[in-house]
């Protein structure tokens, strides 16, 4: 009969297909630890974490290979739970992240490879708040996003805000979210719930930064939230007020710095003990003002001039 | 003479040595898996696994501060809801092609479907992902007015897709293995075509179709890509096709990369992998069972 040699032959070929899997995996961890040594020609700087910091860091490396031909930095995204996760297990030399490093898990990091993770804030990220480019809402206030998105929240129509959102049929708020394990996540539900609340169930979770703002494109009824580098055409930008009734700000530079932006937050570059050699340069270099443009390029708030002293000093003295 | 006779001998034993090798690595590899991922998983399942939490409760929380939960109802309602749909959609579908290639159509017509179902199989999960996250999304929008297109139908329709291929190919090979004097039999008592499909051929190859419905479920449970893009991965129990949902196998895709290693939301991503595993084992169990059956007819 054919039947019973097809079945079979289906499942050979899942399992191998499975063990080439594991194959590959366990190939790409050995490559992860080889290349943080240096090569024989170009000095490779392994650089992982954030995915909001991701856009803004393949900047700063592609730059920064014009400019030094013998460095090269390797950028990739993943979250900031994957950067962390990196660096406990010694696998990158920088790890980008949007959200600090928790105690639990500077005090792995430090048992895994016996140095002390070393904190940089490289910029500000304004968080931004999106809804679809014909909804009429302009401002909202944490409070108001706290019910939206908040566990036991009593907002679950644009009526209920008072918006008359018309290309809404439904008139039902789409809240589309972030993976859980996000740095984007964590910083959003502190900053609407603090932490003894967490987020409703139901919301849209996204694997991405720019998927966030996508979705929320291509949807009348939705609301996201997501680093303020990635507004495009397709969204517009809310207004956000610390209480419902209070002045309502945009994220920019101004008002992320002086702390008006209720939700803006440092992102951090971390390494394993003091820096040294290339990673030294290569932070000094971000540090410089070439390297804080390219922040403000990016879409992102620089560090401020005083604060960027400081760092370049801290960096001198390791040296 | 007899130089060559023992390198025959040789090569022979070479080739039989790496055959059974190959045999048993199937073997190796599924258990080297089963083993790999209970041992990542079982200290929590062991050791703090509320199971009447874990299998009743719809919320998941792995990472919450205050209070985290891990209840996989939900996560489970959402894998049986894209499933069903599918099989719904796909079984129909599957079964009536595989009935048209394999007796209906003429034989050039028939090698030209072929073709065309094995490059349909052929097409990546996440294409098919990308089509429900794009079209798929704004044509559901248009169609029923929905406030957002990433639903229960949209991953049931992509999942149909996926699986049909799998239903035609393996529900084909069982019609064609009734043997001709079934037909020959069946026309000379005078049976119309629909009459000898109908009383003869789906009676005597239905042990090989129901294999090929069961290879085409497991397909559809353990599809990841196309269904993360698919279904809007939204932690919800569905009250109707325009709902999102999020799947076991998405859970695990979204969250494994950025859990620390041996954390308990890791294990309990390994948990639901173990949970996963019995599924799709029971269910390729059944279906070798029912394969079995027609042997010992």
């Amino acid at each position: 009969m054919v039947t019973p040699g097809k079945t079979s032959g289906t499942l050979r070929f899942m399992t191998c297909v499975a063990a080439a899997m594991i194959m590959s995996l366990t190939a790409c961890s050995k490559e992860g630890e080889k290349a943080t040594a240096p090569a024989s020609q170009k000095y490779v700087i392994q650089n992982t974490g954030s995915d909001t910091m991701v856009n803004l860091v393949q900047s700063w490396a592609e730059r920064y290979a014009q400019l030094v031909p013998t460095v090269s930095v390797e950028v990739s995204g993943g979250g900031s739970g994957t950067g962390i996760a990196a660096l406990i297990n010694g696998t990158v030399d920088i790890a980008n992240c949007s959200r600090q490093m928790e105690p639990a898990e500077i005090q792995k990091a430090t048992q895994n490879t016996g140095k002390d993770p070393q904190k940089f804030v490289v910029g500000y990220d304004a968080l931004a708040v999106y809804v679809h480019k014909d909804n009429p809402l302009d401002a909202i206030s944490i409070d108001q996003l706290a019910e939206i998105y908040g566990e036991g929240g009593k907002y679950d129509k644009w009526s209920q805000l008072g918006v008359a959102n018309k290309a809404c049929d439904s008139d039902e708020i789409i809240r589309v979210s972030r993976q859980s394990n996000s740095g984007t996540y964590h910083y959003f539900r502190e900053a609407l719930l603090g932490n003894a609340r967490d987020f409703r169930l139901g919301s849209r979770d996204l694997h991405g930064s720019k998927d966030v703002v996508e979705l929320v494109g291509r949807t009348p009824c939705a609301i996201g939230y997501s680093g303020m580098g990635y507004a495009s055409e397709a969204v517009k930008t809310l207004k956000i007020a610390r209480k419902t009734g209070e002045n309502a700000y945009s994220p920019n530079i101004e008002a992320t710095l002086d702390g008006t932006y209720p939700i803006a937050r440092p992102l951090y570059m971390y390494t394993l003990g003091p820096p040294t050699g290339e990673v030294r340069k290569y932070l000094e270099w971000i540090y410089s003002e070439a390297g804080q443009t390219i922040v403000k390029e990016s879409g992102y708030v620089p560090v401020p001039e005083a604060d960027r002293q400081a760092a370049l000093a801290r960096l001198g003295a390791a040296r | 003479m007899a130089d060559r006779r023992r390198f025959e001998v040789l090569g022979e034993l070479i080739i039989e040595t790496v055959i059974r090798l190959c045999g048993i690595s199937a073997i190796i590899f599924v258990f080297g898996i089963f083993f790999f991922v209970f041992r990542e998983g079982s200290d929590f399942l062991f050791h703090q696994l509320n199971f009447v939490e874990f299998f009743t409760s719809p919320e998941w929380y792995p990472t919450s501060v205050s209070h985290k939960r891990y209840g996989v109802l939900a996560l489970m309602a959402g894998t049986t809801s894209v499933t069903v749909l599918a099989m719904l959609i796909a079984v129909p579908f599957g079964l009536g092609a595989a009935i048209y290639i394999s007796e209906f159509c003429s034989p050039r017509l028939k090698e030209t479907f072929k073709i065309v179902i094995e490059l349909l199989a052929a097409i990546p999960s996440v294409v098919w992902g990308f089509i429900g996250l794009t079209l798929m999304n704004e044509l559901i929008i248009k169609l029923f007015n929905a406030p957002i297109g990433l639903t229960v139908l949209n991953g049931g329709i992509i999942l149909a897709l996926m699986s049909v291929p799998v239903i035609v190919s393996i529900g084909e090979d069982a019609l064609k293995a009734v043997p001709d004097s079934y037909r020959e039999a069946a026309e000379a008592l005078g049976a119309t075509r629909w009459q000898l499909t109908y009383k003869v051929l789906l009676p005597a190859a239905k042990n090989g179709l129901l294999a090929a419905v069961l290879l085409g479920v497991a397909r559809a449970i353990g599809e990841t890509m196309a269904v993360l893009m698919a279904t809007g991965h939204a932690v919800k129990i569905p009250t109707s096709l325009l709902d999102s949902v999020r799947t076991l196998t998405a859970t695990i895709a979204a969250e494994l990369g950025e859990s620390p290693v041996h954390s308990d939301h890791y294990q309990v991503l390994f948990i639901i992998g173990i949970l996963l595993f019995s599924i799709t084992f029971m269910v390729n169990l059944t279906a070798d069972l029912i394969v079995k059956g027609i042997k010992n007819k």
